[in-house]
């Protein structure tokens, strides 16, 4: 392994830092469209800037360099959240931000592998991102490729059926090179998930079909870290899984204290409002 | 509220003459009389484009054995994976081997890819143009099981999905000329089967007979009608077409093997040779099939003939005998020779 496969490895620039930057590139897009799934973009981009900051091999200059960790954004609407952390990881530049949804962007509101570098596949028809990574991982297995694959899911789509024949599929084979995160935010369209079906006692669920399970605070940038560690580390046959407890809109308090917010509205003068708290709380 | 009669169906079979079919509705190969069968050609067909291209992999959802996809899994086991019974997982891994570099072979009934499955199929497969080869037994009507069994509407489900290519083979030829053609082409193509024996049936008419992706071919010469098939109704139609003969009526048959993308050139240059009366013949419901393709690339083009569908009813179908309901649906050679007469 060298610098180039993990650009920011060793960096003196911090976690906390990177997660910020997320949440700003994240917010700034929001402010162009004035609506999106910011409140998701909040909550998880502590576990985007461990992923891609910590974690992951990749190379931003070659997106599709055969040697890269693979993360499948299968929550195509948290788009917004990985846009931030491509753009922040240098493989989307700054500029573009400018685009976010518009006509001819390479950043569409739902995540499509056909328009934008950097993202694996297309999601948004939840529940597909696991099974593609199932066979992502038997592929990589079958050309003894020792990249991960990462597939970030929400807890809404553990009710989708298809989550199961994967998850059971990966505990089956073994795929060690498999890391499954789960952002259980407890917010779906419809009210919290642990109403909407019953998503509890969820790391039972996981464990119950063979795989290595971890439940950490995913706004805990140093609990999350060690969560990644761990699952990358672990030397058992298990597929991973983390399931991180996130805060909707996390890092701006006057949108984390909306009641309904698995779609935020926000009112035109608040996106500065926001910026302005978030960079209030800006980290070295 | 009570239903009112949860056995209508055994209610109308046992009319005043009593029951009717005495064979099983298990049938594991379909018959045609006066041909030599080819065992398993698809499975076969498999291991040599395997053997040749380590790419290809093959997968099914616990149903390896009734799809022949059992001939690789054994001649090939470390190409073979088992992704138990879970349709639309089958689909989701296939599309993430495509995407690590792999041309994926997925099996399962016809019934499970078209209705079960087909969220995944379109976005995580035909959205992104991805080279996966699905290949289903049990297309239309060849199982006596029932409507859980029978998918009398798949090829109008995959004809509207963008990217798709579809292919209904009529027999073993058919079948041993698609599996490298699906290799070949880039992109990801839902294809229907036979199974176990099949028999080998165009090659006997015309015996320099390949199949050619996106091609229809005449088989058969005639004057007075053109039957434009696919599948095993290119079979049945040649029969009929010989029985016909016999009575001096030319029957000419166009096989379509591909649905999608259409030889619409051919098919037009073929029904414009006047005084044909064009008769569409299909094993899938005569709605959003070959029947209707036909009649729109007509219809656009302004050529007129006279115009007739055969294919299966707007309905869920009856349990039985296959034999019996091929004659009961108008799939027979008695009975696709039967309706043709009766429209000249």
């Amino acid at each position: 392994m060298n610098a180039t496969d993990r650009p920011l490895h060793g960096s003196n620039i911090s976690l906390a830092r990177r997660a910020w930057a997320i949440r700003r590139h994240a917010l700034r897009m929001g402010q162009v469209q004035g609506q999106g799934y910011i409140g998701q973009a909040l909550g998880i981009a502590d576990v985007l800037a461990v992923a891609y900051f910590h974690t992951m091999e990749y190379r931003p200059e070659d997106p599709e360099w055969e040697g890269r960790d693979r993360f499948l954004l299968s929550i195509g609407h948290y788009a917004i959240a990985l846009y931030a952390v491509l753009i922040e990881a240098g493989i989307l530049p700054e500029e573009e931000i400018e685009t976010y949804g518009m006509d001819d962007s390479r950043m569409p509101m739902s995540g499509m592998a056909s328009y934008t570098p950097g993202m694996e596949i297309t999601g948004g028809s939840l529940g597909h991102g696991l099974g593609i990574a199932v066979g992502m991982a038997m592929g990589l297995r079958h050309k003894t490729n020792p990249a991960f694959v990462i597939n970030l899911m929400s807890d809404g789509e553990l009710g989708e059926g298809s989550t199961w024949e994967a998850a059971m599929s990966a505990g089956a084979q073994s795929l060690s090179n498999l890391i499954c995160i789960v952002d259980f935010n407890d917010q779906q369209a419809d009210g919290p998930s642990t109403q909407v079906l019953s998503a509890e006692p969820v790391a039972d669920k996981w464990r119950a079909f063979g795989w290595h399970t971890q439940r950490v605070d995913g706004n805990d940038i140093e609990a999350v870290r060690d969560a990644f560690d761990a699952a990358r580390n672990h030397d058992g046959p298990q597929p991973r899984v983390i399931v991180f407890d996130t805060t909707m809109c996390k890092g701006v308090p006057f949108l984390e204290a909306r009641e309904v917010n698995h779609f935020v509205r926000v009112e035109a003068e608040e996106w500065e409002r926001a910026l302005a708290i978030l960079d209030e709380g800006q980290p070295q | 509220m009570t239903h009112a009669s949860q056995a209508r169906k055994y209610e109308a079979r046992h009319a005043p003459e009593g029951p009717r079919a005495a064979t099983s509705a298990m049938i594991a190969s379909l018959a045609a009389e006066g041909y030599d069968a080819v065992a398993a050609p698809f499975g076969q067909a498999l291991v040599e484009l395997a053997t040749s291209d380590a790419r290809v992999v093959g997968l099914s959802a616990d149903l390896a054995k009734y799809t022949d996809m059992h001939i690789l899994a054994q001649a090939m086991p470390e190409r073979f994976y088992q992704m138990g019974m879970a349709e639309q997982l089958l689909m989701s891994a296939a599309a993430g081997m495509a995407r690590e570099g792999f041309l994926p072979f997925a099996t399962t009934y016809a019934v499970f890819a078209s209705r079960r499955a087909y969220d995944f199929i379109a976005m995580a497969i035909a959205e992104e143009n991805l080279p996966v080869k699905i290949c289903c037994a049990l297309p239309g009507l060849t199982t006596g099981y029932g409507p859980s069994h029978q998918a009398t509407e798949d090829l109008a489900i995959f004809r509207g999905l963008p990217n798709m290519t579809i292919i209904d083979p009529c027999d073993a030829a058919d079948i041993q000329g698609m599996v490298p053609a699906m290799a070949a082409h880039p992109g990801p193509v839902y294809a229907r089967l036979l199974r176990g024996k099949v028999p080998d049936v165009l090659r006997s008419h015309k015996p320099d007979y390949r199949f050619e992706l996106g091609r229809a071919q005449m088989i058969r010469e005639g004057g007075d009608v053109l039957v434009v098939s696919t599948g095993i109704m290119t079979m049945r139609a040649l029969d009929a077409a010989v029985r016909l003969e016999a009575d001096g009526i030319g029957v000419a048959v166009l096989h379509v093997p591909t649905i999608k993308p259409l030889d619409r050139a051919t098919i037009l240059a073929e029904a414009r040779k006047g005084g044909r009366l064009v008769v569409t013949a299909e094993n899938h419901t005569v709605i959003g099939g070959l029947g209707e393709a036909v009649a729109t690339t007509l219809m656009l083009e302004g050529v007129a003939p006279q115009f007739r569908m055969i294919g299966l009813p707007d309905e869920f179908l009856e349990a039985g005998a296959l034999p019996t309901l091929h004659d009961m649906y108008g799939l027979s050679v008695d009975r696709v020779a039967e309706q043709i007469k009766g429209w000249l």
